[in-house]
């Protein structure tokens, strides 16, 4: 297997949350009775024309810049032509040699190494109508009674994303689609809901002698909707390609899809029954004149993106990478981080109980950031009675949980259930001698040269402290009355 | 009765007489429902009729007048069947379309609509509007006023032919590769197709995207202007649509002082009609006598204009074409056994012999491995047709030529041979190409038909082009009147 290595190239379609549709002034909307959006325009009445959104093209070029591709002074919309009932037109208004955006990259990580992605090109287009297949089992149009379509979402604001041949693994193509899809919910322009299909994918893929330079020929793997099954069809499709190679065989260029119940990848379409779309450029727009200037303004007003938030986080909080990318890499994570913080809980410390129990509270009740049982203005007030002192870090982590349960305060929750820590010397030393009595045997260790169970014997004291114990005040009362 | 003749009655002196309060909306309508019902069932001019919009509407002008005093107020109008309207069917003479009723209206009559026009009905064409004679209709074929025998030209036939026939006071058409010059040529009319993007296509039934403009079709020079005025303009909902730079004037002008005119040799090499060029050579005469200079120049690329219109026309009517598929709208086929069969079927049945080979020209030339040979040559063929005529403005201030090689020919004559019918367009498909504006007017009779001269301008030139066929049309004096006469019969007049 090793002597093979795969190389992945990926297109991503992306809904745009504009407010109209990308050709007409009917409403994008999402979940509203069938058909209620519609127009001359989106449903190909004879004589309607499209006109530009020019909202679309912002959002559009904002995922260019992010990018770091060039968003091109001219472009041109071409027809793409093939007939099918979700298509009222009966061709897709699309970019084609002259597209949005071109050349560009994006930077990802994986497993704390940081890889980068060339990104080919970006460009718009118009979403198809919804087909509903009514009768038959698979939900397909063959077999089914009669079919059904929806047009709410025929002409919704669609960006295609083509990158070049650069990912490497089937994992690294998942975290890839990941960063990718938070990048874009940053940039404000699209929610990227995969559920309905707001962010959709196809995979190229191909296998060569490790270390070659050349391409193998790719297979395109379709429906996925899913991290989880872009990562199996890759894990199916690439053994697949090195069987039939180490056969002796060859690789066919064509479709495959891919089966989550049986985890294998069929083919879909071949090239020879491949459509000639037979572009042309779309006589009902003008080529369509990008002024740079507002490319600049454009660039100048962008939120901040991921990659530059996570190196502020280690410059600014003097974090390690790996926790500035656990909290710096989303929005909503960053957002209540940088709260905390501003809360006056200390950055590292509210780094630690941000990653730690905050997150794992959010795992466990499914919520995100911000929006999990603690604000973080609690949590800034817990962080910093453990700093102070006031909270043992143990017993800080019950307070927590307490927060939660009980919707209150961390100064509260530690009043009413007695957990502030014991500083008090003479309280601590009567529990020091008690443990002391009570464990003869390590005592005597102790005595005889064996230093390390003194921790044993720390641990004693915060066991019969409920854990409240001052644990480095326990240690100086135990030296002093072992050693003394 | 009004006494008024419809016939030569232009809108110019209807619009004073409504005014003046010597006739009323109502008899103005009333006088061409009359005479649609005289000569409708000899010419077939229209496809559908609105008689009862008509009447109303002309009664609600009169009792309205001082509210609804538009400039344009209970003037009678034809729509080619190509706009879609709101209420009334829109077929584009297709079987496909047989039924359609529009939702909307399109923006050009939306503009005389508000004006307060008083529509008469919508006008045959070619299917689609593909075809020089109006015989690509799905429904009928519309006869030419000066001989029943004779086409009227098209694809605008029913409406140059409802206008000649007094069945209109006037018509809106549509101009891709002459549809608009050609037969008002041959019908004895004027007709202008102003510059590509002059009036919004929002709402006329797309052949050739690239290529289609709505203009007039009237009576005289003048109501060509005044009805020009009333339809142009940027449309927001066709973004290929412009805003003139200065306003369409009415003409008024007598004399033509100091006008270079340009007489492209190439045209007149075309398979001129003895006929018509003696008609064409008068005309530029007349240039001279009223002032002006004509100097032949030379369109070097005119030849190839044709075969590129014969390429790009056809590649954007295939995909333009390809929403019939019997899924939202319009004809679909009866009991299809799958979604390939619904297709083939529909528009099989749908589409008539024309569209269909237009269809297929099209697909082949935006086929793959067959791009740059066929519709990326057409486009650089037409950037060089383009750039002769950049050239020739340099020199001259318009190019005169005849607007068709021939007058109206017998019905049928050339149904037979596509090829024979596509030349009729040879002298007015490079204006389309280049998107300037052009003018028909008539000149003459030959053999008892018009003759049609045609003028073109730089893009936006409207108004020196309505100037200049304004004085021309003085001195020609042209009786507009035809004769209905029938040479099959050979009934004498």
């Amino acid at each position: 297997m090793s002597a093979w290595e795969p190389v992945i190239g990926l297109e991503m379609h992306v809904e745009l949350d504009t407010r109209t549709k990308m050709f007409c002034g009917c409403a994008v909307t999402k979940g509203d009775e069938p058909n209620v959006h519609t127009c001359p325009v989106c449903l190909a009445h004879p004589g309607a024309l499209p006109v530009v959104n020019q909202r679309a093209i912002e959002y559009a070029a904002r995922i260019a810049l992010a990018l770091h591709c060039t968003v091109q002074p001219r472009n041109i919309f071409h027809r793409k032509n093939y007939f099918y009932p979700d298509l009222p037109k009966a061709y897709q208004i699309s970019q084609f040699d002259e597209p949005l955006a071109t050349g560009g990259w994006f930077d990802y990580w994986v497993d704390g190494e940081n890889l980068r992605c060339r990104i080919n090109r970006v460009h718009m287009e118009e979403d198809a109508a919804k087909l509903i297949h009514a009768g038959g089992d698979t939900g397909r149009i063959a077999g089914s009674d009669y079919s059904m379509v929806d047009f709410n979402r025929g002409g919704t604001p669609l960006i295609e994303i083509v990158t070049e041949p650069d990912i490497p693994s089937p994992e690294a193509a998942r975290e890839f689609l990941q960063q990718l899809r938070n990048l874009v919910i940053e940039l404000g322009v699209s929610e990227c809901n995969m559920e309905e299909g707001q962010i959709r994918w196809d995979a190229n893929v191909s296998v060569r002698p490790a270390g070659s330079e050349t391409l193998g020929t790719r297979t395109e793997l379709k429906n996925m909707n899913s991290f989880r099954y872009l990562q199996q069809a890759l894990d199916a499709e690439i053994p697949r390609q090195i069987e039939v190679l180490e056969a002796g065989g060859t690789i066919d260029l064509e479709t495959l899809h891919f089966d989550p119940d049986t985890g294998t990848t069929t083919p879909l379409r071949s090239k020879e029954e491949a459509h000639d779309y037979r572009y042309f450029p779309e006589p009902d727009l003008v080529p369509l004149v990008i002024d740079p200037v507002w490319v600049e303004e454009l660039r100048a007003t962008q939120p901040e993106l991921p990659a530059a938030r996570v190196e502020r986080f280690m410059e600014h909080y003097g974090l390690s990478r790996a926790d500035a990318v656990v909290l710096g890499s989303s929005a909503p994570m960053a957002g209540f981080y940088e709260e905390v913080v501003a809360a006056g809980a200390g950055a590292k410390p509210a780094a630690n109980w941000t990653m730690g129990e905050y997150l794992a509270h959010l795992n466990a009740a499914g919520l995100e950031a911000g929006h999990g049982h603690v604000t973080a203005e609690r949590l800034a007030k817990l962080v910093k009675l453990v700093e102070s002192g006031t909270v043992s870090t143990s017993s800080g982590k019950e307070v927590f949980a307490l927060m939660i349960e009980e919707r209150a305060e961390p100064e509260a929750v530690v009043e009413k259930h007695g957990l502030g820590q014991i500083s008090d010397t003479s309280e601590l030393e009567a529990a020091v001698a008690r443990v002391l009595s009570e464990n003869p045997a390590q005592v005597e260790q102790y005595r005889g040269g064996k230093q390390q169970v003194l921790g044993f014997l720390v641990g004693q004291v915060m066991k019969a402290t409920g854990g409240r114990a001052n644990p480095q005040l326990v240690n100086e009362l135990l030296r002093a009355a072992l050693d003394g | 009765m009004s006494g008024l003749d419809p016939l030569r009655l232009t809108a110019k002196v209807a619009k004073r007489l409504l005014v003046d309060g010597e006739v009323s909306a109502a008899e103005l309508a009333k006088t061409y429902l009359d005479q649609i019902a005289a000569v409708e069932p000899r010419v077939k001019a229209y496809i559908r009729v609105t008689y009862d919009n008509a009447a109303k509407y002309s009664t609600k002008v009169d009792r309205e007048m001082q509210a609804m005093r538009g400039p344009l107020a209970g003037l009678p109008i034809a729509i080619k069947d190509n706009m879609v309207t709101e209420g009334v069917t829109t077929t584009c003479a297709s079987r496909i379309l047989r039924d359609y009723m529009p939702v909307y209206t399109a923006t050009a009559v939306r503009q005389v609509w508000d004006d307060h026009v008083v529509m008469l009905g919508k006008t045959n064409l070619d299917e689609f509007a593909m075809g020089s004679s109006t015989e690509n209709s799905s429904y009928q074929t519309t006869a030419n006023p000066w001989d029943l025998a004779t086409v009227p030209g098209g694809s605008s036939g029913g409406s140059a032919a409802a206008v000649a026939a007094g069945e209109a006071l006037w018509a809106l058409g549509s101009d891709t590769g002459g549809s608009i010059r050609q037969p008002a040529a041959l019908c004895g009319i004027v007709g202008m197709k102003p510059t590509y993007g002059a009036v919004s296509r929002y709402g006329l039934i797309a052949f050739a995207s690239s290529l289609d403009q709505i203009g007039p079709l009237t009576r005289s020079v003048y109501d060509c202007a005044l009805l020009l005025q009333h339809i142009v303009g940027r449309d927001c909902m066709d973004s290929t649509s412009v805003a003139l730079p200065e306003p369409v004037k009415l003409p008024d002008a007598q004399r033509l002082d100091g006008l270079r005119v340009g007489i492209p040799a190439e045209y007149l090499a075309a398979g001129i009609e003895p006929g018509v060029r003696a008609r064409f050579d008068e005309t530029t005469a007349r240039v001279e006598e009223l002032g002006g200079t004509c100097v032949e120049i030379s369109l070097p690329h005119t030849e190839y204009a044709l075969p590129a219109y014969y390429i790009i026309a056809p590649a954007e009517a295939s995909a333009n074409l390809a929403r019939f598929d019997g899924v939202r709208y319009g004809y679909r086929c009866k009991d299809p056994v799958d979604l390939l069969d619904m297709y083939e079927r529909t528009r099989g049945e749908g589409f008539g012999p024309e569209v269909k080979r237009r269809i297929m020209i099209g697909t082949y030339a935006l086929s793959a491995g067959y791009y740059d040979a066929y519709y990326g040559r057409a486009q650089v063929v037409r950037t060089l047709v383009r750039r002769d005529f950049e050239r020739a403005f340099a020199g001259v201030d318009l190019i005169a030529s005849p607007t068709t090689p021939t007058v109206a020919f017998r019905a049928g004559s050339r149904t037979a041979d596509p090829l024979s019918m596509y030349v009729c367009d040879i002298c007015t498909i490079p204006a389309n190409l280049a998107g300037l504006p052009a003018i028909s007017i008539p000149c003459g009779l030959s053999d008892g038909l018009p003759v049609g001269f045609q003028l073109i301008g730089p893009a936006f030139s409207e108004n020196r082009i309505l100037q200049t066929a304004h004085a021309l049309e003085g001195a020609i004096g042209f009786d507009t009147a035809p004769g209905f006469r029938d040479s099959r019969e050979e009934v004498p007049q």
